[in-house]
This record gives structure tokens, C-alpha cells and sequence, in this order.
């Protein structure tokens, strides 16, 4: 029997979380197993802080992730890592964009944006892996690519075949953008 | 075939599997992709509309089941108080063709502005309720409501959370069947004159006691025994995290029809368990339920009326387990939503916080007008409220805020019941202004057409409001149109309208920055010599602007071009 396993898509509103969501549910149903995916629409999409969960095993029930379950944090920015780093699972992983987005307090000058957090993450005995996707996504072409370079690079982890992969794109990314995001995988798979 | 689908999706499949021919919505997290998803469908099989409200839809759907075809409409939970009126009297006059009126809840308020149970509805206007728990739920249930619906002579409410609504999960796909009835006359079950509606109320509380003994027997109500020490009474997503958070260490009894509640199966199932829990998130529906039949379950006194819950909630609660985790001890600054890079409602509120205005807010994108830095609202509460709460709060100060006083309105939500209100300023005189935000979208909800701007949910041409007429016509004679992405005409504008001695309205035009049809320029660059470091464009609140060792900088990737920050400088540092 396959334990439940448990992924969090953590970012900024906007940042294509849900496309990145969508990738990862048709790989893992195409490898049988029963799978639920929670996405935040509506209000938060506007630049808030967003979070989509997924889970899959043999039976899901619930469909969110609560503090100390998650086993693969990938965060699309690095404050939003260390915002949702409780909900990591003891052992668990971190795969974080190096991207920094300022939030609106920090904008504003009423609160700093906290320094070397994956540093300081790290530092908590955390498996964490930072990369620079936005460069990456930028060199396959358009900065709205960092959420298909870090799937590239999950891939690598979450070892799943390559042509699932590469299906789950073909069936989930706009024929418009699909060039453009078979690179930023292969950048991200890469790195 | 089976595929991965978000329990609004699974319900647009439902109801194209049953062979729903007409669809009339108004948008609402969580409950827009509904419709969104039946527009996907062949409209000459499936037809999908976005109505101006969700009474119009409610009606419109009624109509249709009175044609004898099987119709449909959806809305957040908010949106049944606007449809209540028609939802309540359908109630009585039954169905031709079957009605269902999905409803999506909000628990923990992600994108709502109150947290209400809408199975108070479903008692109030003494409906059948079904809420299914994920998306495979979503589509059954749909389907089977048809079934209730014809079979019982009523509408029948389906009800979806946030969580049921916007999770993905394994929906297996089946064929069409299109079902429909014949119209015929029948003044005296269609037509709600008193003489009609008394022996009809008679007929709904018969209904009612058929139904509570379907539901005794549905196979939308289902027990699961396992360990009996420990008996969960639940519903919807609650069902999903007991589940998760007790395994097989307790027996449940899940109810996929909420309303009305069986009697024997309930007490049947509480004779076989030590301990009983009810599970409910929101209100103590079925826990009162529980207490009218005789039982004593355990419920709100332990479990909160407030918010979603989780398997860590109940694990806690139940079973006194918690989860271990780690923690920086960095305060993380919150990222709260804001306006786009780019948004055109900015210009409007920066001038409106600069005038320093009584602002009657009202509910869409421009809400984020009230968060810092602009901090440009005073009310809000629900749709169109913005402008009958003007004439209100102007009539009560007697004129003295006719001067300092504004009320924002976008443009759908201006259709949807802001006209109304402009009526009563029009007809009970108060020179009130009304900013009508006309970005030519209804944006909040993700981006729907809506009968301002031309086309239908198809994207087809449509035809389109004329809000200039309009305001006109009600009787408003000071009408006129600016650009908000121009700073010093939107101040001229307020400014002017304020100080007239009449109603007025100021439609503030300019299409969302998101819109595909919106031609961007690149981004804009800040001249670090030429900055000073005071900060003025910073006032704006755009998230593309930040101070970076100590001047201003613009993010690329974030900036659309729209020249709102460089009316701010005065020192031509920020250049296209
Ligand atoms: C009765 C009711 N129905 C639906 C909603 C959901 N909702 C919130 S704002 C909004 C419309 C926003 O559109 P618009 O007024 O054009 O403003 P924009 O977001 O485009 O700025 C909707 C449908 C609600 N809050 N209340
Ligand atoms: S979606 Fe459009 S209207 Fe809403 S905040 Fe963004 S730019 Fe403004
Ligand atoms: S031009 Fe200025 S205000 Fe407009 S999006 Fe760019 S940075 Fe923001």
C-alpha cells in the first residue's frame, strides 16, 4: 500500500501556480495513483500569497495540507518558502526559486524583507535546494516560465518517467506556449 | 474515461450528463468555473449565460424548467440572498423541467465578505439540499438532484464549499440523456396568488415528510462502520478530514443530503456507537437536528462555528494529537492581496485618499483601494450598497457631506444592483456623486464579460449598456467620462462633480490591465541620478515600485507601462 505523499505549490498571485498544479496531478494520475489537488482562485490571485496542495496514494480524503505534512515544499519565491515552512514534514523538502518578490508592507517601508532565509532555513536541518528560475525562464524565452522550470526540476526528484512528463505538458500548457515551456522544463530538469 | 477535475468542473459535467439545456449564472468565488465550464460545452445542446444578478439568473432558470427543460443556476453563497426572493416562491410552484441551484459556501472567508451557512436557505425556503464531497460527489450529485428535482416536484439546492469546489479530484465521464417535458397551462400550480400559494404551502410540508423518509434510504446518505467507540456525524468537506483525521478508529455516518435530515438513520446509527460526534463546519445544523430528535451528540461545544476545518483540527479536538513542525524566527511580513501593476482603479483611489473623501466602497477589485498605501474606503458591505448607502449617509447629514462624499462602484457590480440605488438618489434627491469604475470587465471573479461591455459569455457581440444613457435616463443630468489613468483629470473631475449642486456620476473609463485586448507599453525605467528618494511614487501603491538602496526602483517583470507613477514625479526620474 503507497502512503499518502504530499506536495505544496507555494508562490505569489499571478505567478502560475495553477498551471504548475495541473502539470503535477496529470503526472501522478497517470502513474495510478488516486490523487486530490486544492487550488486558492478568487481574491488571493491578485499578487497574495497563494498555496495549492496535492496529495495522492492509494485512497485521498482530505484535500489540504496542514502544518508538519507536507513531504515537497516547491515555492516560487523565497519569502513565501520560509512563510510556509511549517507545513513541512519532518525529513521533508524544499525546492525554492531564489526570486524575490517584495510584499506590500515591504513596498511600503513598514517591514524589511528578511535576509539569508534559506540560509536560515537550511540551518534548521532542512533539505532545502534554491535555484535561480526566473534567469532560467527568461533564457526559454518569457519570465512567466518559472513555474514550468521548476517543474523541470522536480521531475528530477519526484522520478516519475520523462514521457509523463512531457504528456502532461503537451496536454496542459496552451499550444501558443508550449515551445517556450518544453525549454523552461528542460532548463529546470537541467539545473 | 476519467481525468482529474475541480469540483466545479465535475459539476458543469453533471449537468451536461443529465441533459441540462440552459444555464444562467451571475460569477462569485468559489462558484464562477461552474459556469465557466458549461460554456465549454456546444451551446446548441448546453446553453450558458452570465446574467446581471443572481435573482435574474434564478428566474431566468425558472422559466426554463417551466418550458420542461431541465435548467440550472449557480452563485456564491451571497448570491442566494439576491435569488432568495424567487428561490423561495419556486418552492411552491414546483418544477416542469428539473431545477438545480448550486451554491458554493465560503469557509474561511478566502475571497467573501461574511461566512454564512446557506443551508439556512434550504430550511427557510423548504428545498432539498445535497452537498457532495469531492468532485466525483459533484458530479453524481448533480445528476441525481434531476432526479429528486422531477421526482418531488421541487427545486433542489446543491451546495458546494470552497474546499469541494476548487479541490481536483477522479470524475469518470458518461454519456448525455436530455430529458424534457411538455409545457402545459396550469394556473393554479404556477401562478402564486393566495388562493393559489395556501393549498401549494400544504403540498410543500407534504413533500417535505416524503422527502425526509427518501432521505432515510437515499443512497446520498451512507454509513461507514468501522471501530464504534467512537460515531461522526458529518457532511461535505468535514466528511473528508474526519475521514483522514480517524480512519477506521471511528464509524460515520455521512450525510450527502443536508436538508431535510432523516430521523431513523440517524438514531440507528447513534444506537451503535459509544461516543457520538456531530462534524459540521459553520452553523449547528444537523447538531440541532440531533438535539430535536432526542439525542446528545457533542458538537459546537467543542468544534468552532468559525472557518474550515482540517484533519489536524479534529485530530486535536478529538483525539488530543498535534503535529510537530519547524519555524523560523523571522517575523515573515504578510502578502496580503493588492491592485495589479498597471490597475486602473489606482489613480482613482490615490486622488480620492488626496481629496480625503467619505468613501462608500462597494465589492470588486477596487475593495483593494481600501488596503495601504491607499487606504481610500470607509464602507462596505455587500453588492450596490455603495450607492444606496451614499443617499443614506448624505440624507442622515442632512447635505453637510454632499461636498466630501463619493460612493465607487465598478461596472458589473454597478449592473448587478447599482442602478437601483441611483434610481432612489435620482428620485429622493441627494446630490450625491457615484464613481462608476467602468474597466470594461468583472475582474474580481477572474474575468467575466458582463452586459457593459459587448460581448456574452461566449465571447460573441453583444449588445452593451449604455451607462451613460442610463444614468441619464434615471434622472442624473451631470454625466461625464474620464480616464483615471489620467491623475489630473480624475482630480479636476471629483473635485467638480463635488462641488455641484446636483447628483452626478463620473464614469471613471479604462480597461483592466489583464484584459488580452489591452495593448501594454514596455516597462518603465527610473533615472537613478535623477531620483531624489522622496518616495512620491511610492504613494500609488503599484507592486512593481520599490525602494532599492534608497531609490526608487521598477521591476520588469512586473510593470505594464501605464505612466500612472510618472505623474507622480516631480523631478522626471521615471521614464518610459
Ligand atoms: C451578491 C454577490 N454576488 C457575487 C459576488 C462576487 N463578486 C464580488 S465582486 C464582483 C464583481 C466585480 O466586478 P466589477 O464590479 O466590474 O469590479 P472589478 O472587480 O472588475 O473591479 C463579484 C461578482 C458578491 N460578492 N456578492
Ligand atoms: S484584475 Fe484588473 S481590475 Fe483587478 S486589480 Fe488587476 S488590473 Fe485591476
Ligand atoms: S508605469 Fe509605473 S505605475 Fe504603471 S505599472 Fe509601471 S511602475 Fe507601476
Amino acid at each position: 500500500m503507497a502512503e499518502t505523499k504530499a506536495i505544496m505549490l507555494v508562490g505569489v498571485g499571478g505567478q502560475g501556480t495553477l498551471l504548475a498544479s495541473r502539470i503535477l496531478g496529470n503526472v501522478l494520475l497517470s502513474a495510478g495513483y488516486d490523487v486530490k489537488v486544492s487550488e486558492v482562485h478568487g481574491m488571493s490571485q491578485r499578487g497574495g500569497s497563494v498555496v495549492t496542495y496535492i496529495k495522492y496514494g492509494d485512497k485521498i480524503f482530505s484535500p489540504v495540507i496542514e502544518k508538519g505534512e507536507a513531504d515537497i515544499i516547491i515555492s516560487f519565491e523565497e519569502l513565501e518558502a520560509a512563510r510556509w515552512l511549517p507545513y513541512l514534514k519532518k525529513g521533508g523538502k524544499i525546492i525554492t526559486n531564489s526570486q524575490q518578490i517584495n510584499p506590500m508592507p515591504v513596498i511600503m517601508g513598514v517591514q524589511e524583507y528578511p535576509g539569508s532565509l534559506t540560509e536560515k532555513i537550511r540551518a534548521k536541518g532542512v533539505d532545502i535546494t534554491a535555484i535561480d528560475a526566473l534567469t532560467l525562464a527568461e533564457k526559454a524565452g518569457s519570465s512567466r516560465a518559472v513555474n514550468v522550470v521548476l517543474m523541470g526540476l522536480i521531475s528530477k526528484t519526484a522520478g516519475f518517467p520523462e514521457e509523463a512528463w512531457q504528456k502532461a505538458l503537451d496536454e496542459c500548457v496552451p499550444k501558443k506556449a508550449i515551445e517556450i515551456n518544453k525549454k523552461a522544463f528542460a532548463l529546470g530538469r537541467e539545473a | 474515461m476519467a481525468g482529474l477535475m475541480l469540483g466545479n468542473q465535475a459539476v458543469a459535467r453533471g449537468l451536461y450528463e443529465a441533459g441540462v439545456e440552459f444555464v444562467s449564472s451571475y460569477p462569485g468565488t468559489p462558484s464562477t468555473e461552474i459556469t465557466e465550464f458549461a460554456s465549454t460545452y456546444d451551446k446548441n445542446e448546453m446553453y450558458s449565460e452570465w446574467a446581471p444578478n443572481e435573482k435574474v439568473a434564478c428566474e431566468a432558470a425558472i422559466g426554463a424548467s417551466f418550458a420542461g427543460r431541465r435548467s440550472f443556476c449557480a452563485m456564491k453563497h451571497v448570491g442566494l440572498n439576491v435569488a432568495a426572493d424567487p428561490l423561495y416562491t419556486a418552492s411552491y410552484t414546483g418544477v416542469n423541467g428539473g431545477f438545480v441551484l448550486a451554491v458554493a459556501d465560503d469557509q474561511g472567508m478566502h475571497s467573501s465578505q461574511n461566512e454564512q451557512d446557506s443551508r439556512n436557505h434550504a430550511i427557510g425556503s423548504k428545498v432539498p439540499m445535497l452537498e457532495p464531497s469531492d468532485s466525483g460527489e459533484c458530479k453524481e450529485f448533480t445528476k441525481l438532484a434531476y432526479e429528486i428535482s422531477e421526482q418531488f416536484d421541487t427545486p433542489v439546492i446543491l451546495r458546494l464549499s470552497t474546499r469541494v469546489a476548487h479541490s481536483q479530484s477522479i470524475v469518470e465521464l458518461e454519456d448525455r440523456k436530455t430529458v424534457r417535458y411538455d409545457y402545459t397551462k396550469n394556473p393554479r400550480k404556477n401562478i402564486m396568488t393566495p388562493a393559489n400559494a395556501k393549498p401549494k404551502h400544504i403540498v410543500v410540508e407534504e413533500r417535505t415528510k416524503k422527502l425526509v423518509e427518501y432521505a432515510e434510504t437515499s443512497p446520498l446518505n451512507r454509513v461507514e462502520m468501522f471501530d464504534t467507540e467512537i460515531g461522526i456525524i458529518t457532511n461535505g468537506a468535514a466528511y473528508q478530514y474526519a475521514r483522514e483525521a480517524l480512519g477506521e478508529k471511528a464509524s460515520y455516518l455521512k450525510l450527502g443530503m443536508v436538508n431535510p435530515l432523516p430521523v431513523k438513520l440517524i438514531k440507528d446509527f447513534a444506537a451503535k456507537v459509544k461516543k457520538l460526534y456531530v462534524v459540521e463546519e459553520l452553523d449547528d445544523i444537523i447538531e440541532t437536528h440531533c438535539r430535536k430528535i432526542g439525542l446528545d451528540p457533542i458538537g459546537k461545544e467543542l468544534f468552532t462555528f468559525i472557518g474550515e476545518y482540517s484533519q489536524t483540527y479534529l485530530r486535536e479536538k478529538i483525539l488530543g494529537v498535534k503535529n510537530e513542525y519547524e519555524q523560523l524566527d523571522d517575523v515573515i511580513p504578510i502578502r496580503p492581496p493588492v491592485m495589479c501593476a498597471g490597475c486602473p482603479h489606482r489613480g482613482v483611489f490615490y486622488t480620492l485618499k488626496k481629496l480625503g473623501v467619505f468613501v462608500s466602497g462597494d465589492i470588486g477589485c477596487y475593495t483593494l483601494g481600501s488596503a495601504a498605501p491607499l487606504e481610500a474606503m470607509d464602507t462596505t458591505v455587500c453588492m450596490g450598497a455603495s450607492v444606496s448607502g451614499l443617499h443614506g449617509f448624505n440624507k442622515a447629514m442632512r447635505g453637510e457631506y454632499e461636498g466630501k462624499a463619493v460612493a465607487v462602484i465598478g461596472d458589473s457590480t454597478f449592473i448587478h444592483s447599482g442602478i437601483t440605488g441611483l434610481i432612489n438618489i435620482a428620485y429622493n434627491r441627494t446630490n450625491s456623486t457615484v464613481l462608476i469604475l467602468d474597466n470594461s470587465i468583472t475582474g474580481m471573479t477572474g474575468h467575466q464579460n458582463n452586459p457593459a461591455n459587448g460581448k456574452n459569455i461566449y465571447g460573441d457581440p453583444a449588445a452593451a449598456v449604455d451607462l451613460e444613457a442610463l444614468c441619464h435616463a434615471v434622472g442624473i443630468d451631470r454625466v461625464r467620462v474620464i480616464n483615471p489613468g489620467d491623475l489630473a483629470e480624475t482630480e479636476a473631475a471629483i473635485k467638480e462633480e463635488l462641488a455641484a449642486d446636483a447628483p452626478s456620476v463620473i464614469i471613471c473609463r479604462k480597461p483592466c490591465a489583464l484584459l488580452k485586448t489591452v495593448k501594454h507599453k514596455p516597462p518603465f525605467k527610473v533615472d537613478r541620478d535623477k531620483c531624489k528618494s522622496c518616495k512620491a511614487c511610492m504613494k500609488i501603491g503599484c507592486p512593481a515600485i520599490s525602494m532599492v538602496d534608497g531609490k526608487a526602483q521598477i521591476d520588469n517583470t512586473l510593470c505594464v507601462g501605464c505612466g500612472l507613477c510618472t505623474q507622480m514625479c516631480r523631478f522626471g526620474a521615471i521614464q518610459e
